[in-house]
């Protein structure tokens, strides 16, 4: 039995009434949450908010507040699943809204790092459990029964002996005055009824109906569209512009300059802009504010300490430059044993050089935010995956305090990390108060591509010393990039063998950067694991078995202190697909198949594509992926999400990457930068979980980094080459 | 300064206000969703910002503005066409339809194959890919996979939900195995 304390803040535990707006406001999250669209339920006359977390309807109706950002990982599914789960509810009966930003009440608003669900897993049983024993105890009192003889199912409470039972909904009014355990018992696993079972999107209606949901969709009576014009190349800023032509377009209100970030401002993590000062365009329609942006004329030049900076920054310098520092000796972040001693006495030698390019996020809507600022109130909604810090971002911008300023959250049209850097907040809070009027900022797909805050463009040297009996005996990574280096220095294979060296380098870059789908490991997964591939062949070695001999390896003598990885987890996942993907038995006729496995953001994933060449083209056959993230929560969304993170990876590693030619990216669509396209995605992905009692960890980012060793060594099966530039199709690979 | 004039787009006779700096606003009677909606606008403004900027019709997404993710698919006379490069004078009174005129209740055979496969992801591209797939299934109830794919080319998902879009459009054109 798990017992865990409650923390709850006493404030919270308020009888609200409904009101006839949220009853019907409900009423449509209703619709949206349930599998039998035509079924309507009726809203309660009366919501009695238990703590915070979800409120009750007389009628037993249930809305769960779902605290964090939803970006696409099913979060506002499965985060109430937790709730659900504990609270002991029907799942049908239950309405999911989105919460606003409320540190009161939530902790960890935030969508990064596949960590929603993991910090989530025993807070949100807790507000369930917390909720329900209040329930048990109201119905105790007025019952005159001891609380222990109260048992709960389905939203009703029983107390069999005596033959009583009430639904929620008729203790909800008397449960708020409960006294908030100080302890609550959680449910063993085996007692679930809604964790581990299959849940569709409780958005999902909305979304295939075209309701309005996202940030984009937000009209306000009164409501100026803004859109910027920055700087078109990382290293110029504003000098002066020529607005006489648009200011007198149609529907164009004002045209002016603003800064976001002013020297001095205190500043979050997540206010990463390349281009703090820039030109808004305000107007009264989209289109409108389009045409103005093409018609103003504004004259840049190079920012401060120019001289002193990168300069404007081209593609082929940045090649070369990570090749001159990928060839000398960099920082040492781990060193084991004798890795130069063991490389002298070995009998062979394998060294390799693997690059990625930049690349932009491009979730499909591109960065917006509504903003409305008055003299006392800033109102903010839209997509953001760090609400709380970026409230702190606009306090410190409007000075004003943190209690006037009110951050809703949207459903968002993707995240993979560019919406940790919410700099279209202060900018749009900067125009809406500027303009004194309720603003939506719109950026174009052009600005989204070219703002920058891009993965960072990466290089990793990779060396492997084997004996005369083919066993690996040293292994050297040593990693870099633009402007951070890729390293995990205490990850596979570290701990697994006695000499190992790791090294980071680094080169400075006016190109803002920021964290992108499993950041790091969105590179260094996919190098490593098409080196290791090349090492077991060296070694006459099954691609499995190698990395299987290493596992064992580290699980019995582990080197080092510190290994950030279990490697029993790690070889269980390989074990897995293994068998799934009938490996042993191996390839089908004219398929080619590759291997690959990884560990990041605390999950496991293994995978085995099949592809054949067509045309020098590759077509994917089928891929099989083995996935330890522990309990899993919602099988159905976890599964989709395993599945696209397979494809996203597949496309990022052979197509998409992001160039520069004197300080501009030379993408900035669809026409120029490559997405994986339906006619390029696997025709069939077999996802399969361990089955463990563990406690559960996210499936966002780790699924997406293996697969880009898989599609390498896969490749390299049917072409007889290797493939070390990413991406594996691009200008790069195939000019040698 | 303002003027009135009349002109024909598209062989349908619209009002024009031309004012004092050479800009055009025209008067638009458009037939979407099966009602009659009338618009004034300036004749260029795409049909994908005319739904969504002035009649709240807010399902069809923007994209990319240049025709290359289908983000805002809409059909035009029962056609699947991208409405960011669409101008509203190009339309006259053909038919048009959106995610929300798709089905009266959200019961359209894609849409339910969409809620049975559990498509959507981040969901801001899923508009567009049932347009399109609705379109297909129209010109082609039985597509086969291939078919499928050639015609949902140009229909982006960053969220990588290819598979399961092809799922769907099996099971809506009733040939899921």
């Amino acid at each position: 039995m798990t017992r865990v304390k409650t923390s709850f803040n006493r404030r919270s535990f308020l009888k609200t009434t409904a009101l006839a707006g949220g009853g019907m406001m409900l009423s449509i999250s209703w619709l949206a949450c349930q599998a039998t669209p035509d079924e309507v339920l009726a809203m309660p006359d009366e919501w009695y908010d238990l703590d915070g977390f979800l409120k009750i309807g007389n009628n037993g109706v249930v809305t769960i507040m779902s605290p964090n950002p939803e970006i696409g990982q099913n979060v506002k599914t499965s985060m109430p699943m937790l709730v659900a789960e504990e609270l002991d509810v029907d799942w049908s009966k239950v309405i999911v809204e989105q919460a606003p930003l409320n540190t009161d009440v939530f902790t960890r608003q935030l969508a990064g790092g596949s960590q929603s669900i993991r910090q989530a897993w025993k807070p949100l049983r807790m507000a369930g459990a917390t909720a329900r024993h209040m329930l048990k105890e109201a119905a105790a009192q007025a019952w005159q029964v001891p609380v222990e003889e109260i048992t709960t199912e389905a939203g009703v409470i029983y107390h069999k002996a005596s033959g009583k039972s009430a639904g929620y909904g008729e203790m909800a009014s008397s449960a708020v005055n409960s006294t908030v355990p100080e302890e609550v018992e959680l449910k063993e696993l085996a007692d679930f009824k809604i964790i581990g079972t299959p849940r569709k999107n409780v958005d999902g209606k909305k979304i295939v109906t075209g309701q309005p949901l996202f940030g984009l969709d937000t009209y306000r009576e009164g409501m100026l569209t803004a859109m910027l014009v920055h700087p078109p190349a990382f290293g110029l800023r504003f000098k002066s512009m020529d607005d006489s032509a648009v200011r007198t377009m149609p529907g164009i209100k004002d045209v002016f300059v603003l800064t976001s970030y002013p020297e001095g401002m205190k500043t979050e993590w997540t206010d990463v802009s390349a281009f703090k000062e820039f030109v808004a365009i305000v107007g009264a329609s989209t289109w409108e504010v389009m045409n103005a942006k093409k018609a103003l004329r504004v004259d840049w030049q190079p920012i401060e300490n120019f001289d002193q900076t990168a300069g404007l920054e081209n593609t082929s310098d940045h090649a070369r430059k990570m090749e001159e520092l990928g060839a000398k000796l960099a920082e040492v972040a781990r060193k084991d044993g004798d890795p130069e001693g063991a490389f002298r006495r070995a009998t062979k030698v394998i060294e390799r050089s693997y690059t990625a390019p930049f690349l932009a996020h491009n979730t499909m809507e591109p960065m917006n935010f509504f903003a409305h600022v008055t003299q006392d109130k800033a109102e903010l909604l839209g997509p953001i995956q760090t609400p709380e810090a970026m409230e702190k971002s606009v306090s410190a911008r409007l000075n004003m305090p943190l209690e006037q300023i009110d951050i809703q959250m949207s459903r968002q049209g993707g995240g993979f990390g560019r919406r940790l850097y919410g700099h279209f907040i202060v900018e749009a809070a900067v125009i809406s108060q500027k303009m004194n009027a309720p603003v939506k900022l719109v950026y174009s797909r052009e600005d989204d591509m070219t703002f920058g805050t891009y993965r960072p463009a990466y290089h990793a040297t990779y060396r492997a010393a084997l004996d005369e009996n083919n066993n690996l005996i040293a292994f050297h990574v040593r990693a870099g990039g633009i402007p951070e280096s890729p390293l995990f220095a205490n990850r596979f294979p570290a701990g697994a063998l006695d000499n190992y060296l790791a090294e980071r380098w680094s080169i400075e870059s006016n190109i803002s950067v920021g964290a992108f789908r499993a950041p790091r490991s969105n590179f260094i997964a996919g190098a490593e694991q098409s080196f290791l591939d090349e090492v077991a062949e060296a070694a006459g070695k099954d691609p499995i078995a190698f990395r299987l001999e290493l596992l064992e390896q580290a699980k019995n003598n582990p080197v080092g202190e510190r290994n950030d990885y279990e490697a029993d987890r790690y070889a269980g996942v390989l074990e897995l697909v293994r068998e799934k993907s009938n490996w042993n038995n191996g390839d089908l006729p004219g398929v080619s198949r590759g291997v690959s496995a990884y560990f990041c953001h605390n999950s496991y994933v293994a995978q085995v594509l099949d592809l054949v060449m067509q045309d020098g083209r590759p077509k994917i056959e089928k891929v099989y992926c083995a996935v330890d993230c522990g309990v899993v929560v919602n099988p159905l969304a976890a599964t989709n999400l395993v599945e696209g993170g397979t494809v996203d990876g597949i496309g990022h590693a052979l197509y998409s990457g992001l160039t520069f030619k004197e300080g501009t990216p030379e993408q900035n669509n669809f026409d120029k930068y490559r997405l994986i396209r339906h006619t390029e995605a696997p025709k069939s992905i077999e996802v399969h979980f361990v089955k463990n009692e563990i406690d559960p960890t996210g499936l966002g980012e780790p699924p997406f980094p293996p697969v880009m060793g898989a599609v390498a060594n896969a490749m390299y099966k049917a072409t007889g080459k290797r493939y070390y530039h990413q991406p594996l199709l691009g200008e790069r690979q195939m000019l040698g | 300064m303002n003027h009135k004039g009349a002109l024909l787009f598209d062989g349908q006779r619209v009002d024009l206000i031309v004012n004092a700096f050479n800009h055009i606003m025209a008067n638009f009677n458009l037939n979407i969703n099966g009602a009659t909606r009338q618009v004034d606008v300036d004749p260029t403004t795409p049909m994908l910002w005319v739904l969504r900027d002035h009649l709240q019709l807010v399902g069809t997404k923007y994209g990319c503005g240049i025709a290359q993710c289908g983000a805002c698919t809409i059909h035009l006379n029962g056609v699947a066409m991208r409405s960011c490069i669409l101008p509203v004078s190009a339309v006259g009174n053909q038919a048009i339809t959106t995610i929300e005129g798709l089905s009266e209740k959200g019961d359209h055979p894609v849409q339910k194959a969409w809620l049975e496969h559990d498509v959507p992801q981040c969901g801001y591209c899923q508009a567009g890919q049932i347009m399109n797939a609705a379109a297909l299934l129209k010109s082609n109830p039985h597509p086969s996979d291939e078919e499928i794919e050639g015609a949902m080319h140009g229909n982006l998902c960053r969220c990588g939900t290819y598979t399961r879009i092809k799922a769907a459009i099996k099971t809506a054109a009733g040939t899921a195995e």
